[in-house]
């Protein structure tokens, strides 16, 4: 018997995903049995798929045929190195997903928990399959499923009318994308009609019909990732959605658009214009610029880290365009070293923005509230929480050590290294962009200063907080989890490129490890020490020894003592918890200095009011701009078709038979 | 490879920095007190403040939570660290290759990032305003900084701060366009970053216009030296960056302990010079308001990139 092939594990195990969610339906209201039972077996596949997909990197490509399927189209399936990184990602940050949410799902919260329990596994499992897709159709399938299977888990709590709302606009976005992604691929075919990957890779399309395919997929994949315009579900369905679905969407079904877009752009489209490169990294700019933009004036706190994922999403965005560009003027040490930033944010933003919204479940079960500004002081009250928040808010703020300064660096070093390409109007355009996003990292940092402070320091907003509770053990190790996720990819940059290297390396046909081999597993230099390191290990020692040492010194030269009292603040006399900034409040700074990038409406009080009263509703300009006309529009062509509804049969009739004598005559053999 | 008078210069330099940052504080706050015709405090002030601060009793405000505790440690770890990779006497560092100068400006980040949520902790109102202001200075002075490094890097094609300073030092002396405008941005950038006049007045008592003072309104006792001395370390460090960038002469570029010694007197000179000129600057400004920062960080991003323009466009054969 031959022995187990990587592709046969990781289709076993999309299998007993299907299983644990159908086993959800044996006992759907037995809330012990499914949280306790099925989600942590659920997370211990997840566990598996992780470690086979790590496994597998740097071999061969596996294929595999299934039996389902159209007669005459069978699934294709296949597992190469692209696939491996994401099924990597899928595994282990879904690991932690599920533990947490062993402990999260409780009775009498909308859905019966053992269909949310199938939900939640068709979930995983389709964004398993659509990593594994090697035709357009199985693609197409899985990718469907992914969409209702996210549809319904954001949809729980059906019983609240803006949440069917979300949903609702969730469900269109996707599948406006869904069609643009139908169409590229019907593109890609070039007419033969030969759906798989295979057959796409063959074909040599003129650079008119690839453009028309990659501007296709740019637009499909794009609504789910949430690049601007077609960003809009996502601060709605986001908060709308139990935490554990926000974590699984934001952390990894928008990598799988991610992997679709880098799927479509780098391996079926063999050739890279680029100007491609231009278009991407225009809307990744814009992206990233008007996700930070919102997301620091947010008051919500998952509307803020769903905004923050357009941020990072954007960042993502402008890093495959600057490969792009590389790749087209054929600079491939460059393109891989942005190649490697794209594929690095991937698993850090999947492993911080996670652990986030896993922490804003926590909060919210705790204390049932999610706006910011009836929050405070959670610190106190829920240590774990807020200390394990605090990994993932420095990581998503970009700083080093963690995860989220490797990926920033390497793209800050990708810019940096532009200049040399034979565009002279491209060099200008490049470090202009890269100040840019300077500027969006730097204001991510105010985002989740905003974030973590509102919800964790200070003083408690509302009184109930008192009686929050810390999360229970179930959360915490998924959090944990999470956090040592965060952690390792901060600390050991150069061990996890030259993992991920193969797919940089099936992509562009270089990469960066071997540069990296020759240095120590601590350094992290793609060019060489001279021009660029970075060694998070030394970096975290020196400032833990210049901490401790400081610390130690502080004690034993002088004393320890601490007095308790209360707080100083310049002898003011007022110290309640209204004197602390709002959410509002934090964020005004932004909002005036970037005054014109929202919609605003204000009421400010005015001397004189005897019930003076405070507001801000900060909107997306998107809305008024694009998609209310766009809504009008297709409300006045509704209108136009209902002339042909008169409700009498005999006229329908007279319609179908029309039709059928215009098919005859058009359709002629 | 690390040698042991290369760990030795490591060391010597950690120290010398954490001896001499308080003086500079000094020196500056003397020169300011001479150019406005006060009685000038004792050069040595600030040690005998850390050394008072150390010996009192921490009183601490009833909502601090641990994360306010540990603060100021954190900060000061991380200045210790600034300090320890940017080079002042000489560009033979074992500990520069931890981080770059991309990561340099993490550091300041992660500092600032602590010392704003340490602000927000006690949930006082000038609090919290100080951890909001400070984040708006350092979201608009964080990317223009980033833009004067990248100028810097553009030229001499690494971003390692070690081999910058010495690709500057090689460079024959000829004042380049781009040169100019990032030094003038990161003076800005300077100014705003270690909160001096025209951004924040370090010896203001009104409150309203405090925003580093603001943020360090409750703490007291060890805590408070520690800010003090990360704060001071935070100067030292972003004038000897700026020394070693832009006028790097005189820095060892070797192990060598002669070269090390020369170096010193040279860089008590140059420190003593732009501690002068600091002082000069605080005297000639007033504070502007808080929301003319903006203007004044959005010149220095412009600045700042515009250098980085004339660095590809003017001067990329140079």
């Amino acid at each position: 018997m031959t022995s187990l092939l990587p592709i046969d594990t990781l289709l076993t195990a999309a299998c007993t995903w299907l299983a644990i969610g159908l086993l959800g339906l044996v006992a759907p209201r037995n809330t012990r049995f499914i949280s306790k039972t099925l989600f942590p077996l659920g997370a211990l596949v997840g566990v598996l798929v992780g470690l086979v997909a790590l496994g597998s990197l740097g071999g061969p490509a596996q294929t595999a045929v299934l039996v389902i399927g159209l007669p005459d189209l069978p699934f294709h399936m296949r597992l190469d190195n692209l696939s491996a990184v994401f099924a990597l990602l899928l595994g282990f940050v879904s690991a932690g997903i599920s533990i947490f949410a062993a402990g999260y799902f409780r009775k009498g919260e909308g859905t019966a928990p053992g269909v949310l329990c199938l939900e939640y596994h068709v979930f995983l499992a389709s964004m398993l399959l659509v990593l594994l897709a090697d035709d357009a159709y199985a693609f197409m399938v899985a990718w469907e499923t992914m969409a209702l299977s996210s549809f319904f888990l954001v949809t729980t709590d059906h019983r609240h009318e803006e949440i069917r709302r979300a949903g609702f606009l969730y469900l269109l976005i996707a599948h406006i994308g869904a069609i643009a992604i139908l169409l590229s691929f019907a593109v890609m075919t070039g007419g033969a009609g030969d759906y798989s990957f295979a057959g796409m890779r063959s074909q040599g399309l003129s650079p008119f019909w690839a453009s028309a395919a990659y501007l296709l997929a740019l637009a499909g994949f794009g609504a789910k990732a949430g690049l601007v315009p077609l960003h809009v579900w996502l601060p709605e369905a986001h908060p709308a959605a139990p935490s554990p679905v926000s974590a699984m969407m934001s952390g990894v079904m928008l990598k799988t658009a991610i992997y679709g877009l880098l799927r479509v752009s780098f391996d079926l489209l063999h050739e890279t214009i680029w100007w491609w490169g231009v278009v991407a990294l225009a809307v990744g700019l814009v992206t990233a610029l008007f996700g930070v933009l919102y997301s620091t004036v947010q008051n919500d706190m998952k509307r803020l880290l769903a905004y923050s994922s357009i941020e990072n999403i954007g960042l993502i965005a402008v890093g495959i365009g600057l490969t792009q560009i590389f790749h087209a003027y054929r600079m491939e040490a460059l393109a891989a070293l942005a190649m490697t930033a794209v594929l690095y944010h991937c698993l850090a933003h999947a492993g911080f923005k996670s652990l986030l919204f896993l922490c804003t479940g926590s909060v919210l079960h705790a204390t049932r509230e999610r706006s910011l500004g009836k929050l405070g002081g959670l610190i106190h009250r829920m240590p774990w929480v807020a200390w394990l928040a605090l990994a993932g808010v420095i990581a998503s703020a970009g700083l080093p050590p963690l995860s989220g300064f490797v990926s920033e660096w390497l793209l800050l070093q990708s810019f940096l290294f532009s200049p040399g390409l034979p565009h002279p109007w491209l060099n200008m355009v490049v470090p202009v962009a890269a100040a840019l996003v300077a500027l969006v990292a730097a204001l991510a940092g105010f985002a989740m200063v905003k974030f973590y402070g509102i919800i964790f320091l200070g003083q408690m907003r509302e009184p109930g907080l008192k009686d929050a509770k810390d999360a229970g053990p179930w959360e915490k190790s998924g959090l944990v989890w999470l956090a040592l996720i965060t952690l390792l990819l901060g600390i050991l940059p150069s061990t996890v490129i030259s993992r991920i290297d193969a797919a940089t390396r099936q992509l562009l046909g270089t990469g960066l490890a071997d540069k990296l081999e020759q240095q120590g597993w601590w350094m992290l230099a793609p060019i060489s020490p001279e021009r660029a390191s970075y060694e998070p290990v030394i970096f975290l020692v020196t400032i833990a020894v210049a901490l401790l040492l400081g610390r130690w010194l502080v004690r034993h030269l002088y004393h320890g003592r601490v007095r308790r009292t209360t707080a100083w603040d310049c002898g003011y006399y007022f110290q309640g918890p209204r004197a602390q900034d709002t959410a509002e409040g934090f964020s005004q700074p932004i909002r005036r200095i970037f005054g014109p990038m929202f919609r605003m409406q204000r009421h400010l009080p005015t001397a004189r009011d005897t019930a003076p009263y405070y507001t801000v509703k900060v909107e997306d300009h998107f809305w008024y701009w694009l998609y209310l006309p766009l809504a009008k529009l297709v409300g006045r062509v509704s209108t136009l078709v209902t002339i042909l509804q008169g409700g009498r049969i005999a006229v329908y009739l007279m319609y179908s038979f029309v039709t059928l004598l215009v098919l005859l005559l058009v359709a002629r053999p | 490879m690390i040698s042991v008078s290369g760990l030795l210069g490591q060391t010597f330099a950690i120290l010398l920095a954490l001896l001499l940052a308080p003086l500079l504080s000094g020196w500056v706050g003397q020169c300011r007190a001479w150019l406005q015709s006060r009685s000038a405090p004792p050069l040595l002030l600030p040690y005998y403040m850390l050394h008072k601060l150390f010996h009192k009793d921490v009183v601490l405000a009833n909502g601090a939570s641990s994360l306010f505790r540990a603060a100021p440690f954190v900060i000061f770890g991380c200045m210790v660290l600034a300090c320890a990779i940017i080079p002042s006497l000489s560009t033979d560092l074992p500990l520069a290759p931890a981080a770059d100068a991309l990561a340099l400006v993490g550091v300041f980040g992660l500092a600032r990032i602590f010392i704003s949520l340490a602000a927000m902790d006690v949930g006082t109102s000038f609090g919290s305003l100080g951890g909001r202001r400070e984040m708006l200075v350092g979201f608009l002075a964080e990317p223009a900084l980033l833009m004067v490094i990248f100028t810097l890097a553009l030229t001499a094609q690494s971003t390692s701060v070690a081999t910058i300073v010495e690709t500057m030092a090689r460079r024959d002396f000829v004042i380049y366009p781009s040169l100019a405008f990032a030094g003038i941005a990161f003076t800005f950038v300077s100014l705003a970053e270690n909160a001096r006049v025209p951004v924040d007045n370090p010896a203001t008592h009104l409150e309203l216009t405090m925003i580093h003072e603001a943020m360090i309104l409750e703490y007291s006792g060890r805590h408070l030296a520690l800010i003090e001395w990360a704060a001071s370390l935070k100067m030292y460090a972003y004038s000897c960056l700026g020394l070693a960038l832009f006028f790097p002469w005189g820095i060892a570029a070797g192990d060598s302990f002669a070269a090390l010694v020369a170096a010193i007197p040279l860089l008590l000179f140059k420190l003593a010079i732009g501690g002068f000129l600091l002082a000069v600057i605080e005297t000639i400004n007033a504070k502007m308001r808080i929301f003319r920062a903006p203007e004044f960080l959005g010149t220095a991003f412009l600045l700042a990139v515009l250098g980085l323009l004339v660095r590809l466009l003017l001067e990329s054969r140079v």
